[in-house]
């Protein structure tokens, strides 16, 4: 078989166990709608919660974002990790004893206010849509790249398979889905990433392999030899970053605090029995995280080693096949400035902008970019995106490894779709009909509308998906800072402080997050041409401005709630009670 | 984190579990924005099995760490559960009917 035909096998096996889950594990009551009654083992719900959270950023962009960055990847190896331990320590645990359904319910009761809880609805649904967009993207280039599905179709079957499960199965049904697509997709990356640390080090452990000799007996490691071929390139040293150490910090603290207030994550501890199994669920959930966390840097350095060696100083004739077939995707684009037939790669842009192409073919074959040429001596355009899906193939590994990349790259964007979409539908049908609009609503009323709320949600994330306006991509990056700046503080507060009332915390969350909105839209659509560290509030990028928004947002809220009247006495009486961990009791229909 | 503790079984329990909660965070900071970002540069002149020790830190030591310090919590405070009295290990949820 072709890998072609081999793709759509593994594709097509890969979503008949999902949907025989779906049907499985049908949902019949809100309880097991929102939070898969309660009684997920925590095994089960770390690999939920794994596969939940990693999404078509971290399998598919992750190790060529690290690829191309060298140091400054570390930003998202320990962003997207350290949060956990934020997650398990201040928040899983006191949130899963609080034992309701929503992370605005939370904030609505703990804040006796319903403007408290419209606000965090609202915070919720920016986040999670900027999120989810993104994901209906990548299952549409999956689709496109692997099976020659247009985009449109490759939406279309995506939408398709999470209302199958989101919708028919909730929360219970995504859970058990998501343990199948955390196999898949663990499976898939490591797969790959053992055969190219093999390849080049001869160690099987990509972990180590990242620190051992390249087996070309140079005697080099595997980072001095990036570092000494990229110098010699003209680029910085792999091992350095170019990035100043305060944006740094400013971008991986808003990436770990936005990680522990995202809800799609959070509701993810609500449907375990008690509060110690909301504290191993974190900690399951970290180590299958990790699995893939410390490989991804291993896979970004193989990779960028592997495109140097194969790329530069190569006669174009005589390139491999997959820099071809991904020029003619677009994604490579190659203008021979020197004329001498041969690929240089150097730093900086080769011409302006992403690449377009004239009709004809140059006489070598290649594609005739007619984007204008930049001073730089670099030849080439690679879109970071494909190291990850490109390395099977550039390492001329077997047919069968590029159908399971193609299999877990799906498995990662649909396991994070459908949480996402869930606590969107849950925050529309629970908080703003039940908790606020329609109080009377039953049970199975109430069901009705989250599957409603769950089937609109779906539709708009396939549109932005097929149809992304321009500034989707742009800011999908930035859910993590605005959930760092509004949800984050609120949450940490209103246990750990128990004097936090509803006042301070309705003014922080608003201004932690039109702050940093105001600040993302200034660099990304006003003044894009200002967006570098000379004009950046204290040398913070976008990307980092969450963790400026967040220490807003925690001083304003101080501030105001000592200058108001603390909160009531049952209030106070509730938060004496989630501190403890013993009488927690199910999450309640009422 | 406030003075007027309401429930005077729960204090001691909180107060105890708020000092692991700042040791165990104190860890966390230092390996990840200390070693991996503020020190990185200091570090980089060592080197460990093959790697920069400041770039290790950054893209490997820190999330082995994260992983031992949520199963160190766990371990600590199940203790601090049972010193004060408030475990949840025998509790068992189900057997209060379903919602």
């Amino acid at each position: 078989m072709d890998a072609q035909s081999l793709t759509y096998l593994f594709v097509a096996l890969s979503f008949s166990l999902y949907i025989g889950i779906a049907i499985w594990s049908r949902a019949g009551s809100t309880n097991e709608f929102y939070v898969a009654g309660g009684g997920v083992h925590p095994i089960a719900n770390g690999m939920a919660t794994a596969a939940d959270w990693m999404s078509a950023a971290s399998f598919i962009s992750m190790a060529g974002i690290i690829a191309f960055m060298g140091y400054d990847g570390a930003v998202y190896l320990m962003g997207w990790t350290g949060g956990y331990v934020i997650l398990a320590l201040l928040l899983a645990p006191y949130l899963r004893k609080f034992g309701q359904f929503t992370v605005p319910d939370f904030i609505g009761t703990r804040y006796y206010s319903t403007t408290a809880r419209v606000v965090a609805v609202i915070c919720l649904i920016l986040i999670s849509f900027t999120y989810v967009a993104g994901q209906m993207r990548g299952v549409g280039i999956v689709f496109s790249q692997f099976l020659n599905i247009p985009i449109f179709w490759g939406v279309i079957v995506g939408m398709g398979i999470v209302f199958m499960y989101a919708v028919l199965g909730g929360m219970k049904g995504i859970t058990y889905t998501q343990v199948a697509q955390y196999c898949v997709l663990i499976f898939a990356y490591l797969v790959p990433a053992i055969f190219i640390s093999m390849l080049i080090t001869g160690i099987p452990v990509p972990q180590l392999g990242l620190g051992a000799e390249v087996a070309d007996g140079s005697g080099l490691s595997v980072l001095d030899k990036l570092d000494q071929t990229l110098t010699e390139l003209g680029f910085a040293a792999y091992t350095d970053g170019a990035k100043s150490t305060i944006d740094v910090f400013a971008i991986t603290m808003a990436l770990m605090i936005g990680t522990a207030g995202l809800p799609h994550v959070i509701v993810r501890f609500f449907t375990v029995p008690k509060v110690s199994d909301a504290r191993k669920s974190a900690g399951y959930a970290l180590i299958f995280i990790a699995l893939l966390y410390t490989t991804a840097p291993a896979v970004g350095a193989f990779a960028r080693l592997n495109f140097v060696d194969t790329v530069h100083n190569t006669q174009y004739t005589d390139v491999a096949s997959w820099f071809k077939s991904w020029e003619n995707i677009g994604l490579i684009g190659w203008e021979d400035k020197n004329q001498d037939g041969r690929i240089q790669y150097h730093p900086g842009a080769p011409f302006e902008g992403k690449p377009t192409f004239g009709p004809e073919r140059r006489a070598d074959g290649s594609r005739d970019v007619t984007n204008a040429p930049t001073a730089s001596d670099n030849e080439v355009y690679v879109d970071r995106d494909i190291m990850v899906l490109a390395n099977p193939e550039i390492a001329a590994l077997p047919d069968w490894v590029i159908a399971l990349v193609a299999a877990g790259s799906l498995a990662a964007a649909l396991s994070t779709a459908a949480g996402l979409l869930l606590v969107i539908s849950t925050s529309v049908s629970h908080d703003l009909m039940k908790k606020t609009f329609a109080k009377g609503l039953t049970d199975k009323q109430e069901l009705f509308y989250a599957r409603l709320a769950a089937v609109t949600a779906i539709g708009i994330a396939g549109y932005l998906g097929i149809d992304p306006p321009g500034f989707v991509a742009q800011v999908v990056a930035f859910a993590f800072g605005l959930a760092a700046a509004s949800l984050f503080p609120a949450i940490l507060l209103g246990i750990f402080d128990k004097r936090m009332n509803r006042e301070g915390a309705i003014v922080g969350m608003l201004a932690g997050l039109i702050f940093s909105i105001s600040y993302i839209a200034y660099f990304k659509f006003v003044a894009p041409e200002t967006n570098n560290a000379d004009y950046w509030l204290f040398g913070v990028s976008p990307e980092g401005i969450g963790t400026v928004g967040a220490v807003i947002n925690f001083a304003l809220a101080f501030v105001v709630s000592r200058l108001t009247a603390p909160a009531p006495p049952q209030v106070m009486a509730l938060v004496d009670n989630i501190r403890i961990p013993s009488g927690v009791s199910k999450a309640q229909d009422h | 984190m406030d003075k007027n503790n309401g429930s005077k079984a729960d204090t001691g329990y909180w107060r105890a579990n708020l000092r692991l909660l700042g040791v165990l965070l104190s860890i966390w900071f230092i390996v990840s924005f200390g070693f991996g970002i503020l020190l990185v540069d200091e570090l980089n002149q060592f080197s460990f099995f093959g790697f920069k020790l400041g770039f290790w830190w950054a893209q490997q030591g820190s999330i082995y760490v994260f992983v031992a310090l949520i199963f160190a919590y766990i371990h600590l405070v199940q203790k601090l559960d049972r010193k004060f009295g408030v475990s949840d290990e025998d509790e068992d949820p189900s057997a209060e009917g379903d919602a």
